[in-house]
């Protein structure tokens, strides 16, 4: 079972942050639940605006600085 | 273990105060209470301190013995207890079990929190220390979006609404426009707390608590003795503490906080009395969705039920449970040292008929439950005149 796939167990989209975010707002953070298991907190990426929902399918695209962010899949 | 009563309060207001540094504000709610408790300095056996960024927010450490020294207590142990959001609950569990073991007679437990010298942002980042700073607060999280993260998945399992949420923030706010001592002292509508400006989604600026400077103070002694200091004291009747995970990923289910019904499990059996037992209670409203779990998991609804048990009523002052008659963190503030002794503070001044235009006519026996961080400290205090 992969560790680069899994589903939306919560989300939020944050408006108000600390400096460093601050250029980011809004953005939006979720707790995935790897296909591998456990659970790990990301950031989502969305070109178009869109944004997950809880139970949504995403896969990690990248790590930043040890962060994983991760997008929506069918 | 021995018996243990509050014997002494003494708080300031909460609000922003430009002029006043964190040892004034100490000072002031420490002296109040030695006063309250007719109890000189030369008194008291111990110090502890609640406090959870002092170093961070005004750059100074070593905090206990640089407020107790200026409040006259000289040479006896003065220790800091840092917890988060539940540094003073802490303090107050740690100052009880001195006094219960009979280590010593009068303990002061004094928590403040100095946190308006800082812009937003800042306060911001400090507070994001009580999170897991190498995972979710690297990732973007700030404190209110884990609260809104809990919120969104406690929505999606038990049906919780915008709605439910925001009949917290209109029910504290009229219960703080009748504390001379809370910060706003405004009341809301369900039309203002619905639409208030987006913080972290789905919760807005009427969900989250102030950002606030203030202190708050209570004396500890035997209750055996306690009548040689007030004619009213109140009694610990069961208290606990108890912890958990720092991060919110590590919890198998973000709905609950194992912390709060670990603790109030052991409060409500040392106390011997149940949920249905309790008169009022003061409970920890980081933020809305907070006071709708503790509800539930301190036992006074089912899980799930928080939400409707506070559109109900059950929870306003003319309620069954009147729940932070004081305002809670959300309307009195929340200098995030000096909640959990606050707590203890306001649940006094109820259970003496002394909380004025919102004294409920039952409190003879009241809880107080102070958080600490997304749920990683829990202390639970229950209190009787009995």
């Amino acid at each position: 079972m992969s560790d680069a796939t899994g589903t939306i167990y919560t989300e939020t989209v944050i408006y108000s942050a600390t400096d460093a975010f601050a250029a980011a707002v809004p953005y939006q953070t979720a707790i995935v639940t790897l296909d591998s298991g456990g659970r790990v907190t990301g950031r989502i990426v969305s070109a178009h605006g869109e944004r997950v929902r809880i139970d949504d399918r995403v896969a990690r695209v990248e790590f930043r600085d040890g962060v994983p962010f991760f997008r929506k899949i069918a | 273990m021995r018996p243990v009563a509050v014997i002494g309060i003494g708080k300031t207001p909460f609000g922003a105060f430009p002029g006043r540094d964190l040892r004034s504000l100490a000072v002031e709610a420490g002296e109040k209470c030695l006063k309250n408790a007719h109890t000189a300095p030369s008194q008291v056996d111990a110090f502890f301190l609640g406090n959870f960024a002092g170093p961070l927010f005004v750059g100074q450490n070593h905090l206990a013995p640089y407020v107790s020294t200026a409040l006259g207590v000289h040479g006896v142990p003065s220790t800091r207890i840092e917890a988060a959001c539940a540094s003073s609950g802490s303090a107050f569990f740690h100052a009880y079990t001195g006094v219960a073991s009979g280590v010593y007679d009068t303990v002061l437990v004094v928590g403040v929190e100095k946190m308006t010298s800082q812009p937003t942002p800042k306060v911001t980042e400090i507070l994001a220390g009580a999170g897991d700073c190498a995972g979710e607060i690297k990732a973007g999280s700030t404190f209110a979006s884990l609260f809104a993260m809990i919120a969104r998945r406690h929505m999606h399992e038990f049906g919780t609404t915008r709605e439910h949420l925001a009949a917290v923030a209109v029910k504290n706010h009229a219960n703080g426009a009748l504390n001379p001592d809370a910060q706003m002292r405004k009341v809301i509508t369900m039309e203002q707390a619905m639409n208030g400006k987006p913080i972290a989604d789905p919760l807005n600026l009427y969900d989250c608590s102030l950002i606030s400077d203030g202190a708050a103070a209570v004396l500890l002694a035997p209750a055996e003795r306690a009548r040689e200091y007030t004619d009213k004291p109140v009694r610990v009747l069961g208290i606990a503490q108890a912890s958990d995970f720092v991060a919110l990923e590590q919890k198998p289910d973000i709905t609950t906080f194992p912390a709060v019904r670990r603790a109030s499990g052991k409060a409500y059996q040392m106390a011997g009395v149940g949920p249905a037992d309790i008169q009022l209670a003061e409970l920890h409203d980081c933020f809305t969705i907070a006071e709708i779990i503790a509800i539930e998991d301190l036992g006074f609804a089912p899980r799930g039920e928080g939400g409707p048990f506070t559109l109900e009523g059950h929870t306003a002052r003319a309620g069954d449970k009147p729940i932070n008659t004081s305002g809670g963190l959300k309307s009195k503030g929340h200098p995030v040292g000096a909640t959990g002794v606050a707590q203890i503070c306001d649940l006094v001044l109820q259970m003496r008929c002394e909380a004025g235009e919102r004294q409920v006519p039952r409190h003879s026996l009241g809880l107080a439950q102070n958080l600490g961080g997304s749920g990683a400290t829990c202390v639970v205090a229950i209190l009787g005149t009995v």
